[in-house]
């Protein structure tokens, strides 16, 4: 173990060069008050830069990362992260600019913010745009207060229902409590695909709504979807579209055409911007004109004398979701994204993300079961690791963590939550077909192992930084923060 | 083929082989033809990475408030970046990582996530932290919901000295779930008006949320609040900025319950108002009702140390509509910045950037209140930003000095048509003050005539 960054502290010493004091000094003591003013130390450590940066080269030697191989985890398309993007979201004149800068002064930016809802406009065929949005979550709550405001306009306050597929994210029914709608499950039909009865029958007056992941998160294009979305919009409510697996379609279709009203998009995923071990993503909303009105403000809109500006107001805004205006920096590579691939580029993209899932899944099928066989899937699939579990007792999580032992992230686990034993797996268009197969082998392996030497399965992983983890232990005796150290600095 | 998809022809043939299908055209089966895009999309024509890198310069150029002298802040400033920050950012291994779900192939992020919670609660005096949230205003929102969730009640005060973009976002999150926020007035100081809250106190509130140093710059005592909530049964939300804490006295200290903040200041870029990064610090016993990711720490079967996502029932992955938030994941790249900040800055650094805030900005208030017709709009102590009236519109003023390469602050209309907030780094140099203020006489006095 390479320790804590407060293991390398030691009193006195400094990594921050600052300069010195160039005005006359005000005392604070007077100034504020005594009451006022920090007594004790604040526990932080003392390290020099050299040190701490040694210090994260250790620890981040320990992850596993889209540069050093595949990541076949589904639904959050792991992607390669173009490296020319990380250096223009970095431009000075980009990235130091103050937020409250008045139009005038920041119309570079203005203008990659309202380009960029441009394209993402005719990627998806929708009409608006929202970047505010900070994730794919906050996309969602955005899009079902879009959906509450909208329903509100037309005083129909009672319609208080949100309907789902049992296959959804769970970030759905979350964000669904948020916007303080009732989650209404419906099931999924033998194909994996939404039980149109099942869903007619739980249609109703107080129906607001329906989320729907397309393609869902079986990697199974809805091909009902019109039917399902017809149904919805004649029982009074709206639909909405999660659209985290938006890479399976561009240049292939357009949600804007299928009858969704609102999605939402994941810059993270389908455009490339780095997941950065958990975010910042970003996660815009698009909509038809129904729903524009209710749109987040302030949004960039274009002026007549072609400037570019942040307008105040709409007729009904949901309201903020960010201090400011999104998170920016992502914009800036997502915008980067589009214009370095083009309409081919992308078209070329989600044609090798599903090819390269339909590939994976021939492979695969010679081992695990498939709980859904709707013939091809999308950019990504899941099978099932039961067999294994029936016959060898080796269960998937122990087949996820010997992939580490093989050198390859695992997939996606036991998601979604209808197939037992699920695996998830979504390689992306960036894997070449050998890196496809060196994923192929490595879990046929796996899949024998299971088979003749269960142990070497369920020890897994033996190659890692750690063992595997005791979760329960980390629950029973919570330790969130390091304690603080014997010579008793702040905290204690 | 572009050069991010590896896969040609001869790839593809050999994969449909193996597939069992004749072509592409086949995979696309399940998607009804009606919905297969007849026309291509309509975009510009790609570009090289030579173009690129051009258009985006010219953009940048664009942007002619870069560079100006930044005194704004109202919720983003102009802090040192030290460079090896970013170079830890710039590390594959963080920033092209997933989020830890194999908890044994992300140690790198889990540890750096478990240090980054250590420091947020010895920062703000509290006894645990989560692993950040979107920013501080969402933070501030969430913890909001904790508050009625810990207290069953169904109403929060506001402090009407809160940055006015985060009770919009309060609002924003509020609205739908059948709650009801209400906003305490200030003083004439600028004061939270505590009478006031206690009038607005009932059995249905679960907490007051006050911003420290509030919006205006004001640092006020808020152990009187703390004991006014928690007479009631209620909780104290105070939200702090982050580089304060580096000389004022911790709100852990002083009866806060929860503490949420923006990070920015901690090493993270202005870059037009996000990606930033929220924190929250909480209570021990309060922990199971935080929404967001937590790391612990744990033991591998060998007994080694190694670090989890912990209390993990709690989230939306797994406990779906009865989750503490949606919040899918945390913004960890930004929460690193944070953390490599922090100990770069160490105990004490961050008290030096504190130090420096605190002395320029009372150098800088000194001369502002000397030009004719300028005050102060409030008549209590500040910490690094401040709030002054000029007897012209602030606006104007703003707009008109940043020609001359300041950008003098944020002007509050809404507040007073001469209320200016100020706000000042320890990057600025006394030239850059006294220029300032060269530039702002010169404008009144031109104004005046």
């Amino acid at each position: 173990m390479s320790g804590t960054i407060f293991d390398h502290s030691r009193p006195g010493r400094e990594g921050l060069s600052l300069p010195e004091l160039d005005v006359p000094r005000t005392d604070p003591a007077e100034a504020l008050g005594g009451e006022l003013l920090r007594k004790d130390g604040m526990g932080l450590p003392e390290v020099t830069e050299s040190q701490l940066m040694r210090h994260y080269v250790n620890i981040s030697i320990k992850n596993y990362n889209i540069d050093r191989g595949l990541y076949p985890l589904g639904s959050c398309t792991m992607k390669y992260n173009p490296k020319l993007h990380e250096n223009l979201a970095r431009l000075p004149g980009l990235s130091e600019l103050h937020p409250l800068l008045p139009d005038g002064q920041v119309q570079g930016t203005l203008q990659i913010m309202y380009e960029l809802s441009d394209l993402l406009c005719r990627i998806t065929g929708f009409d608006a745009c929202s970047l505010q949005p900070a994730a794919g979550a906050q996309g969602e709550l955005t899009g079902l207060l879009l959906i509450r405001s909208c329903l509100e306009s037309r005083g129909e306050d009672h319609r208080n229902q949100v309907l789902m597929p049992d296959s959804a994210h769970g970030t759905n029914p979350a964000s669904c409590s948020l916007a303080g709608f009732e989650v209404v499950s419906v099931e999924s039909d033998q194909h994996g695909m939404v039980d149109v009865d099942d869903l007619r029958s739980k249609l109703g007056d107080r129906t607001a709504g329906l989320m729907l992941t397309n393609p869902n998160t079986l990697g199974i294009f809805e091909s009902k979807v019109e039917e399902i979305n017809g149904l919805v919009h004649d029982a009074g409510g709206l639909v909405y579209m999660d659209g985290a697996n938006m890479n399976a379609l561009l240049g292939i279709a357009l949600p804007g055409a299928m009858g969704f009203d609102v999605c939402h998009l994941n810059l993270h995923k389908t455009f490339s911007t780095p997941h950065g071990g958990g975010g910042p993503g970003s996660g815009p909303v698009v909509c038809n004109s129904l729903l524009e009105p209710f749109l987040p403000q302030p949004r960039v809109v274009k002026n007549e004398d072609g400037s570019y500006g942040l307008s105040r107001g709409g007729s009904q805004p949901v309201g903020r979701l960010l201090a400011f205006h999104g998170n920016v920096g992502v914009m800036y590579k997502a915008y980067a994204y589009v214009l370095s691939l083009g309409t081919r580029g992308l078209e070329e993209v989600s044609r090798n993300a599903i090819l390269n899932a339909n590939y994976l899944k021939a492979r695969l099928t010679e081992a695990f079961d498939l709980p859904f066989d709707s013939g091809p899937c999308m950019h990504e699939f899941v099978v099932s690791g039961s067999r294994q579990k029936k016959e060898h007792g080796v269960r998937t999580l122990d087949m996820a963590k010997r992939l580490l032992d093989y050198g390859y992230h695992a997939p996606t686990v036991y998601f979604p939550l209808i197939v037992s034993e699920a695996m998830m797996v979504e390689p992306t268009e960036t894997e070449s077909l050998e890196s496809l197969d060196g994923f192929a082998d490595a879990l046929l392996s796996i899949a024998r192992e299971a088979e003749e030497k269960p142990h070497l399965v369920t020890d897994a992983p033996v190659n890692t930084p750690v063992l595997r983890l005791d979760e329960v232990r980390a629950i029973k005796e919570l330790c969130v923060t390091e304690p603080p150290s014997e010579a008793g600095k702040a905290n204690d | 083929m572009s050069r991010y998809v590896p896969n040609g022809e001869d790839q593809h043939r050999k994969m449909l082989k193996t597939i069992g299908a004749d072509g592409f055209e086949d995979l696309l089966q399940p998607i009804p033809e009606k919905y297969r895009l007849q026309e291509p999309l309509d975009l510009p024509p790609p570009v090289s990475e030579m173009e690129l890198l051009e258009e985006y310069r010219r953009l940048a150029g664009r942007n002619t408030g870069h560079g100006a002298v930044c005194f704004a802040g109202g919720g983003a400033y102009d802090h040192l970046v030290p460079a090896v920050v970013d170079h830890v950012l710039l590390r594959s291994e963080f920033y092209t990582a997933y989020t830890p779900y194999q908890a044994e192939a992300s140690q790198g992020t889990l540890q750096s996530i478990f240090e980054y919670q250590t420091m947020v609660a010895r920062l703000t005096g509290m006894e645990v932290a989560n692993a950040s949230m979107y920013d501080g205003a969402s933070a501030a929102a969430e913890a909001a919901l904790m508050a009625m969730r810990i207290t069953r009640r169904n109403r929060v005060l506001v402090a009407g000295s809160l940055n006015p973009a985060w009770l919009e976002v309060m609002r924003t999150y509020l609205a739908r779930g059948g709650f009801e926020l209400n906003e305490v007035p200030f003083d004439e100081d600028g004061r939270l008006d505590l009478k006031a809250a206690a009038k607005m106190r009932g059995d249905d509130t679960a907490a007051m949320v006050v911003q420290y140093p509030n919006y205006f710059g004001t640092v006020e005592g808020i152990q009187p609040m703390a004991d006014l909530m928690h007479e009631g049964k209620a909780l104290l939300v105070v939200a702090a900025d982050p580089v304060s804490m580096g000389m004022l006295r911790p709100p852990g200290d002083m009866g806060a319950d929860v503490v949420v903040g923006e990070g920015q200041s901690l090493g993270l870029p202005l870059s037009y108002g996000g990606p930033y990064c929220g924190f929250m610090a909480g209570l021990r016993k309060h922990i199971r009702k935080m929404p967001g990711r937590i790391v612990g720490r744990t033991e591998d079967r060998a007994g080694g140390t190694g670090y989890v996502m912990t209390l993990q029932t709690r989230e939306q992955h797994i406990r779906r509509e009865k989750a503490t938030s949606n919040i899918c994941t945390n913004q960890a790249l930004a929460a690193l910045a944070n953390a490599a900040y922090l100990a770069l800055a160490g105990e004490t650094g961050l008290r030096r950037v504190a130090e420096l805030c605190f002395h320029k900005s009372h150098y800088l208030f000194d001369r502002m209140v000397e030009l004719p017709g300028v005050e102060p709009v409030f008549d209590l102590p500040f910490f690094g930003e401040f709030l002054v009236r000029l007897p012209v519109p602030a606006e104007e003023l703003r707009n008109a000095l940043l020609d001359q390469g300041y950008l003098a602050g944020v002007p509050l209309v809404e507040m007073d048509e001469g209320a200016l907030l100020v706000a000042v780094t320890e990057k600025r140099t006394k030239e850059e003050m006294d220029g300032l203020v060269d530039a702002v006489r010169g404008y009144i006095e031109e104004a005046v005539e």
